[in-house]
């Protein structure tokens, strides 16, 4: 059985942040649970007091803002933005990711700001995050603020937030039409990636006008491949044309060793998953 | 401390008072004796422990049961109408998809909602419809041949039997 904790569910934001500031370090936020309540049970976290988020208002929305964008509330599930019309619309590649996070199950209940929150190194989503550019907004006593995914995750498990903040969204930039795929290989048993990678790509003219492609689950944190989309500028999106350029993506990183892939097999499976993803994004041009 | 906690299980609404730490599966099982929820690996992964909350399949492993108040859960006792076998369970049965039939309980709940969701749905997609159940008897084959056999039936028959929540 779990230790005893106290459990909150606040009505309002305000309210979440009184109990943030008066427990601190001692609360731990809950929305899908499906991170948290299984780290519990690792005793790897034992919070004295849980605020789950799950009464408040206006969490629970994806909504479109007129630019193009989207704004991705706490409580919004996998679920959700694999079966969403606007999210499928606006942000493809985050719907295609959202559609083979972990299991059935996982995706009914899982959330996406849950899932950045945990910030664990073999998540899909961060891959995508960061080639859309994603921001996460937070608030907290002192105001809101919206801080870049590719700074608010800052390592295996850590993130930005301060103990008395709480995120309330993820704010994702309006998308590149559907030029765009995430490729990952998976852990056969856990079904986390062992390396995963987003790319999304402009054409112009038939030329790649502007690249972004993230990389998941290689290292302790996922990073972009700042060399490569600078390459590409110019380029013909010929599929399989930018084999010479995609070796070795991830060296110069600590790239993380364990029982399931070595360093230099997740260093590997990067390459390969940068070259799938550029070709699969490549290969709905058009489309 | 104890919280309050009013939930519909099976269309039959409970009250009781509950610790926070106390998960949904303890929760039917040990306060309200239904015992078709199974205890499995306790960690999220094998399924067993698997009910329908609000229409959406879930590990109940993974919910506590204060997050499940003001919910409407099914669980596999939830799918018997006047003492028959749901078609899923029926077709499980003549395939003699499952052995030991620990994972029933997830087996049965994953390829109704993999049904429900795709009423003719192929193999692949039953296949990732079951991840988040494990069976150690069948080796999967039979269970996907038994949710095959159904996905081509009409929705209404699948509907037939099942609870209020379709």
């Amino acid at each position: 059985m779990l230790p005893a904790f106290e459990y909150r569910s606040p009505l309002s934001v305000e309210e979440a942040l009184e109990l943030l500031a008066k427990y601190r370090e001692d609360v731990k936020v809950l929305a899908g649970g499906h991170s948290l309540i299984p780290a519990m049970k690792q005793g790897e976290v034992c919070p004295k007091v849980l605020l789950d988020l799950r009464r408040m208002a206006g969490l629970s929305a994806i909504d479109p803002f007129e630019d193009g964008g989207l704004r991705i509330g706490a409580l919004v599930t996998h679920r959700d933005l694999e079966i969403s019309e606007l999210a499928r619309g606006r942000s493809p590649l985050l719907a295609e990711v959202a559609s083979q996070v972990g299991d059935a199950q996982v995706r009914n209940f899982g959330t996406l700001v849950g899932s950045v929150c945990q910030a664990d190194p073999a998540s899909d989503y961060p891959a995508a995050l960061l080639a859309l550019e994603a921001q996460v907004v937070v608030a907290s006593p002192r105001g809101e603020r919206s801080v870049p995914v590719e700074g608010f995750i800052q390592g295996a498990f850590e993130t930005a937030l301060e103990p008395d903040e709480l995120v309330l969204a993820i704010d994702v930039p309006r998308s590149w039409a559907r030029t765009a795929a995430y490729v990952r290989v998976r852990h056969v048993a856990s079904g986390f990636a062992l390396a995963g990678v987003a790319a999304q790509i402009l054409v112009e003219d038939g030329r790649i006008a502007s690249a972004r492609i993230g990389v998941t689950g290689v290292a302790e944190r996922a990073f972009r491949l700042a060399v490569i989309e600078e390459q590409l500028l110019g380029r013909e999106p010929l599929p399989g044309a930018f084999a010479e350029m995609i070796r070795g993506v991830a060296l110069g990183r600590e790239i993380l060793s364990d029982g399931a892939a070595s360093a230099e097999y997740r260093s590997h499976l990067a390459d390969v998953c940068t070259a799938r993803a550029l070709r699969k994004a490549i290969s709905r041009i058009g489309v | 401390m104890k919280y309050p906690v009013a939930v519909s299980v099976n269309g039959r609404a409970y009250r009781r008072e509950v610790e926070a730490r106390t998960l949904l599966v303890d929760f039917l099982r040990d306060h309200l004796g239904l015992f078709g929820t199974h205890v499995g690996c306790e960690t999220s992964q094998c399924g067993a422990c698997l009910v329908t909350l609000d229409g959406l399949t879930l590990k109940a492993c993974t919910r506590l049961a204060v997050q499940a108040d003001g919910a409407q859960v099914t669980t596999l006792e939830g799918l018997l109408v006047d003492g028959n076998l749901h078609p899923v369970q029926s077709a499980l049965l003549k395939e003699c998809a499952l052995t030991c039939g620990f994972c029933a309980s997830g087996v049965v709940l994953a390829a109704k909602e993999c049904l429900e969701r795709k009423p003719v749905a192929g193999e692949d997609e039953v296949r990732r419809s079951l991840e988040g159940v494990f069976c150690r008897c069948t080796g999967y084959q039979p269970i996907v041949d038994a949710v095959r056999s159904l996905a081509a039936a009409p929705v209404r028959d699948l509907r037939d039997g099942a609870t209020a929540e379709l």
